[in-house]
């Protein structure tokens, strides 16, 4: 009587044990079949480094044109100088995708998990769109010598941009985006400020968000 | 006892219940996605997959690339109802 008690404590226990595997197993199965979970901290933080140094290197542009980027005026810039800064933009924009893709390459060959699935196209393709969007509009304002736009509009595009990304990624990278539109929203109202929100945004939130992604997911 | 009749047996496998976990979150999604995801074998899909087509859980869509042949997976009505039921199942195990 014992011996057969014990079989079914047994066989119970064993069938629990399989069972909350096979929960865990669809969860995860669910979860990296449509979510790009690869995503490695290590590129937010060098995206902001990125954006700290080229922002540095714009301040110190502007300073040899007489230009104080961080007094809160509202200067005129000249067109040279702006052709300057937009050449700097664009190489802030690809050291940071350079190490973005490079960190989180990394990080899917040591979990050994396959990069190019359907959930890293959708992924891109939701933060492409309000991104292409939000450039279209940034080279219009540029067009229409609106400069002081320029910054608070990219940091709302790049938020809303992020919180569209969030179904197909880490979704703690809402949270940045919704950092990134409120700044861009309160840039707006201080134009003059633009240089110190963006710098705050894409150098200061970066850094931040990737150090606290990356301990949780180390 | 209830609770038991409620887990369907074409899910015991591991396997199984993988195809059926990814399907639930996606829509049409080839051999090829699902074997990397799986990290399984082209016979152990394609046995799997079989019979989860012959249970109407599972759609099977063949067609060609170019040259090269394609097959897609997507869950049938059947196959999301039933698997909802089978979820159910396993988590009412653990809440008792």
């Amino acid at each position: 009587m014992k011996l057969i008690f014990n079989f079914v404590f047994q066989s119970t226990l064993y069938m629990n044990q399989k069972h909350q595997e096979d929960l865990s197993h669809i969860r995860s199965m669910m979860e990296r079949s449509s979510r790009f979970i690869s995503l490695s901290g290590l590129s937010g933080v060098f995206a902001g480094i990125s954006a700290l140094l080229g922002g540095g290197y714009a301040f110190q542009l502007a300073k040899d044109n007489g230009i104080n980027l961080l007094d809160g005026t509202n200067d005129v810039y000249r067109p040279e100088l702006i052709k300057q800064l937009v050449v700097v933009g664009f190489f802030i924009f690809v050291f940071a995708l350079f190490f973005g893709i490079l960190f989180t390459v990394r990080k899917s060959q040591k979990n050994k998990l396959a990069i190019w699935t359907s959930a890293t196209k959708k992924l891109l393709l939701n933060l492409t769109i309000p991104l292409f969007v939000g450039g279209v509009f940034c080279l219009a304002l540029i067009h229409h010598h609106l400069f002081v736009l320029v910054a608070p509009s990219t940091l709302v595009f790049y938020g809303l941009a992020l919180i569209n990304a969030e179904k197909y990624t880490l979704s703690d990278i809402k949270y940045l985006g919704i950092f990134q539109a409120l700044l861009g929203c309160i840039a707006l109202f201080f134009l003059g400020s633009g240089f110190l929100f963006w710098m705050i945004g894409f150098g200061v939130l970066h850094v931040l968000y990737g150090l606290i992604l990356y301990n949780k997911y180390k | 006892m209830g609770i038991i009749d409620k887990l369907h047996k074409e899910f015991e496998s591991r396997v199984r219940l993988g195809i059926m976990s990814i399907l639930m979150v996606n829509d049409w999604v080839d051999f090829t996605e699902m074997k990397s995801l799986l990290d399984i074998t082209d016979g152990n899909l394609a046995s799997h997959s079989s019979a989860l087509e012959k249970a109407h859980y599972v759609e099977v869509k063949k067609e060609f690339v170019g040259k090269k042949p394609r097959t897609s997976y997507r869950v049938t009505n059947t196959g999301r109802i039933v698997f909802t039921s089978h979820l159910n199942a396993l988590e009412k195990l653990f809440k008792s």
